[in-house]
């Protein structure tokens, strides 16, 4: 009972503070009244009743404080109190409290941006049910050479029927299909995957619509069929459940349509609209090969297996493998990681380096604030001196100052989740390389988030200048005239201090913006051996359906060849299977046959291109040895193959390569099994940008065993008046063929980069905002003293300090704090550098250029920084400073 | 002018209490009670006495309601509640063992 009477009472006076006010102010007025009344009957004169009354009664305000004191909410009370002081004091200065805010808006908004990016994208778990026991299987290499190679069907039937450790296991491999028009559409070339059937049950989802696959859908002989995402059912199907049952057409084959997955469903990215049962689609021997490595495992641990317990259960399995199939790529190892881990982790470093940095801005907007904060406290001293002496305590006082300063905070809070909303568009739509973007935008645990680092800025920017003031100042401080020299030596220190941290902390980002654009532009200067400029490309992937023979293929591709040649403004058209810098798509081993044979276990390895005869001319590789494809070498004539320098320098060092013959291993190719000819040797391209150079061999693409090809045609002027006419060349031969990946050589090689110019742009982004933070505050402190020693300047001067020895002698003072600042963040650079080393190409971690540079662009910004105030300083009129007293 | 520690700390709720527990009274006819009862020894200054009642109000161990006066006057007169009437008991009983403790003390020296 009591506990809702004690409620109700605090509702109220919640709700009717100001009645509560007045009903006081009655009651202690009935009680004076009723005393002065007594006192009068007792036959005092008016005014002696109410001085009498007023004596025994005590003082009425100080009555009235106490007893509003015991109130519930009173301390509520008085902090708004403090909040709308706090608003007054920053509205009077409206030109501070702007720039503060904005200062802070942008370091919140940098860190908010990021913040929403490491927890959507590397630490919100995949939304599949008890995700921490999924996990992805990877084939690796006992002696690390690699640990993340993708699994061959074999070895992953092996591991299906013999490891314990998991509760299940399924495949999947991604694919793209030509999926036909209906009714007036366009065809569309659909990222599909094919999957073992029970991948849905193994990761816990069932279908929207219709039911997922069943163990009888995933074999050999099932009749073909199709599992739709949401995505592609909403906007091809519109959302219609009659399609289960129908009939639509992948690579011009037909598929049932048995289900429909969820909306939420978009593993492994949200570029898949479709699913096919892998056994059902790929033939039994290449699902049992140990050798094709190209499927993803996924997997689910057993309860309480640990992920250590069940790499060593399949190392144990994958080294009897191993000695069973001593020949060929067959693994020797396993490696197990976390299903989130095995999606992001080459993000990661980046992604956290970049985060570290935006807190080092953030904590550098705090620092300058704090320091702007402290000056200004020093000019409040007598306001806080007179607040002191009338019984301000000192708690209140310093509250009063955190207020202000997460005033700031808030509002600048405020101002940077606009700011994040806006740069997490920005990044979404540059780094289309990350995965889970969809699932990056700011949600309660931002907001959460945002709100901590508020806080934590404004508590850190408003106390260090608040615990600087000093009690003991005050009978001082009131005291002092103006006449007072050393003025607040203790603030000037501080400020001092404070600023060394920033430019600190600014070196540290410099120099890491300064490593990064250094690997940016070593990236883009790299020299990928092939045309870049003018140079535009598409994919091409003809339908098993309607392609049926490599004829068919071959005539298909030389009349577009053909056509696109006609087309004005072509320098030169081909086509292939592979561009440089796309990236390694594929490797086969092979044996030298004039070489005998090599010893169990050692298998040579090689990149597989196919180019047909005019391809090393379109895409300018120097041909150095031998001859090109001959324009007759085509279908069962084609036993020839040419390779590059790379190859002959690791393969046929000091011999002659032209005339040795090559027996590649699953190489879909004419001559696979007696050998095909070295008829020429081309000089090296890069498979990627930052990669080492590899042996390529290139097989006639006029074999016609390829359906899926590159058209590259190197162009007169700019490559994108081109697409068009060669879409149309393209539609003219066959309307019923997607084209897809429509890029320059350009772009292909910026795709490459995009990561390293993402994260060089983003860090110089942040080392100029705190590089300009640092100028200004330096800038700051260096005319506050000045301000300060004003009186002693003009005292030096009048005694005869020659100008040049006063501006000396102010640059000095300003320059202290940029110097050991300097100190401190190059020694703290040299470690911050080691962390990021896995992001550097071709640059040094201790690059004595970009820590030269840096310091030289510290040194130049501070100088410059200070310039104004000492030379203000130095032109002091003596008579006016002294007068200023 | 007393302060309300120059009663001994915490008596004074339990003065407040004891008055209630007779009759709904106002401030001042509390004030005037304590200071009757006492034949005027507890020189309780009067104003003190409402940061006192608001707390107790607060804690629930009284209640408050506006009325008429017998001046005619509207005034605010506090009752004890249910609760109230326990905690006096309790600080009665307090305050008994504490003066017997001293009591003792200050008999035997």
């Amino acid at each position: 009972m009591r506990w809702i009477h004690k409620l109700f009472m605090r509702c109220q006076l919640l709700i009717r503070r100001d009645r509560a006010g007045q009903q006081l102010q009655d009651e202690l007025e009935f009680h004076l009244d009723q005393q002065i009344a007594e006192n009068e009957s007792a036959g005092m004169a008016p005014g002696e009743a109410r001085r009498a009354a007023l004596r025994s009664f005590g003082n009425p305000t100080t009555l009235r404080d106490q007893t509003r004191d015991t109130w519930s909410w009173n301390a509520l009370e008085l902090f708004l109190c403090d909040v709308r002081f706090g608003i007054r004091t920053l509205v009077r200065t409206p030109g501070f409290s702007v720039l503060t805010i904005l200062v802070m808006g942008l370091g919140i908004g940098a860190n908010v941006a990021l913040f929403t990016v490491v927890h959507s994208v590397l630490l919100k778990p995949l939304p599949f049910k008890n995700q921490s026991r999924l996990v992805r299987l990877y084939e690796a290499n006992s002696k690390g050479a690699f640990q993340d190679n993708v699994l061959a069907g074999g070895t992953f039937a092996s591991w299906q029927a013999q490891a314990q450790s998991f509760e299940g296991m399924a495949i999947k491999k991604g694919i793209e299909y030509n999926l036909s028009g209906s009714a007036g559409q366009l065809p569309e070339l659909a990222h599909a995957q094919q999957a073992s059937w029970n991948i849905f049950p193994l990761l816990g989802v069932d279908a929207a619509v219709g039911r997922v696959f069943l163990p009888s859908d995933d074999r050999r002989d099932s009749n073909p069929t199709v599992v739709l995402n949401w995505g592609l059912w909403k906007r091809r199907f519109g959302g219609d459940p009659d399609v289960i049952g129908k009939t639509i057409l992948l690579d011009a084959r037909p598929f049932t349509v048995i289900g429909v997955l969820p909306a939420w469903f978009n593993y492994p990215d949200p570029k898949v609209q479709l699913w096919t049962p892998i056994y059902r689609e790929r033939s039994p021997e290449v699902m049992s090969l140990h050798t094709a490595h190209n499927l993803d495992a996924v997997a689910r641990l057993r309860p309480g297996v640990t992920i250590d317990q069940a790499t060593a259960e399949l190392n144990t399995i994958q080294r009897q493998i191993r000695r069973q199939f001593p020949d060929g790529p067959v693994n020797d190892a396993a490696n197990i990681r976390p299903i989130l881990d095995a999606e992001v982790f080459p993000l990661k470093t980046g992604l956290y380096a970049m985060f570290a940095a935006t807190g080092c801005l953030l904590l550098i907007a705090c620092l300058n604030i704090a320091n702007l904060l402290v000056a200004r406290a020093a000019t409040r001293r007598k306001e806080t001196a007179v607040r002191t002496a009338l019984g301000g305590s000192r708690v209140r006082l310093i509250r009063g100052q955190v207020i202000e300063s997460v005033l700031l905070s808030v509002a600048g809070g405020v101002i940077g989740i606009a700011l994040a909303e806006t740069a997490l568009l920005w990044l979404v739509h540059v780094r289309k390389d990350i995965p889970r973007a969809d699932s990056i935008h700011i949600d309660g645990v931002v907001i959460l988030f945002t709100m901590g680092v508020m806080l934590v800025c404004g508590v850190i920017a408003g106390l260090i200048p608040a615990l600087s003031s000093n009690d003991k100042q005050i009978l001082r401080t009131l005291h002092e005239s103006s006449r007072s020299y050393s003025g607040s030596q203790g603030g000037a220190r501080l400020r001092r201090v404070l600023l060394g941290f920033q430019v600190g902390l600014t070196v540290v980002l410099l120099i890491s913006a300064g490593l990064l654009l250094k690997t940016y532009s070593r990236l883009r200067s790299v020299d990928v051996g092939c045309a870049t400029r003018d140079v535009l490309t598409m994919e091409i992937n003809l339908p098993k359906g309607s392609y049926k023979t490599p004829a068919q293929i071959v005539t298909f591709y030389e009349q577009l060849v053909d056509r696109v040649r006609q087309l004005p403004g072509t320098h030169a058209v081909a086509v292939g299977t592979i561009l440089p810098g796309e990236g390694h798509v594929r490797d086969d081993i092979f044996t030298i046959c004039e070489h005998p044979a090599l010893p169990k276990g050692q298998v040579l390895d090689a990149s597989t291109y196919f180019a047909d005869p005019g391809y090393f001319n379109a895409m300018q590789i120097p041909l150095l040895q031998g001859r090109l494809f001959q324009d007759d070498e085509r279908l069962d004539r084609s036993g020839e193959v040419i390779v590059n320098e790379d190859f002959v320098r690791q393969f046929l060092k000091g011999e002659t390569p032209l005339g040795k013959h090559i027996k590649p291993q699953g190489v879909e190719v004419m001559g696979a099994d007696t050998g095909l000819e070295i008829v020429g040797v081309v000089a090296d391209t890069l498979e990627n940008v930052s990669g080492a150079q590899t042996p390529i061999i290139y097989y006639p693409f006029y074999s016609g065993t390829q359906r899926s090809g590159t058209l590259v045609i190197r162009t007169e002027q700019a490559p994108s008046a081109l697409t068009l006419p060669a879409q149309q060349a393209i539609a003219s031969l066959d309307p019923g063929l997607a084209v897809a990946n429509v890029l320059t050589m350009d772009q292909i090689l910026g795709k490459s980069t995009v990561a390293a110019s993402f994260d060089a742009t983003l860090m110089l982004a942040f080392a100029v905002i705190s590089l300009v933070l640092a100028a200004v505050g330096l800038f700051g402190v260096l005319s506050y003293i000045v301000a300060q020693r004003t009186a002693e300047i003009g005292i030096r001067i009048a005694l005869g300090a020659q100008r040049p020895q006063v501006m000396r002698l102010m640059l000095r003072d300003g320059l202290q704090p940029a110097l050991l600042g300097l100190v401190l963040g190059l020694i703290a650079s040299t470690g911050m550098a080691q962390l990021i080393r896995s992001m550097l190409y071709g640059t040094r971690a201790l690059d004595p250029a970009v820590y030269l540079l840096v310091s030289a662009t510290l040194l130049m910004t501070a100088i410059l920084a200070c310039a104004l105030p000492a030379w203000r300083a130095s032109r002091l009129d003596p008579m006016t400073a002294l007068r200023t007293e | 002018m007393g302060k309300p520690s120059d009663l001994v700390q915490g008596t004074l709720d339990l003065l407040i209490l004891k008055t209630l527990s007779i009759e709904d009274r106002h401030g001042w006819a509390i004030a005037k009670r304590i200071q009757q009862i006492s034949r005027e020894v507890l020189q309780v200054q009067q104003g003190s006495l409402y940061p006192a009642l608001h707390r107790l109000e607060q804690q629930g161990w009284i209640k408050a309601k506006w009325a008429e006066s017998e001046t005619g006057r509207q005034a605010k007169f506090y009752s004890l509640t249910a609760a109230g009437r326990k905690q006096l008991d309790s600080e009665t009983a307090q305050w008994a063992r504490l003066s017997e403790a001293i009591n003792l003390v200050v008999q035997e020296s």
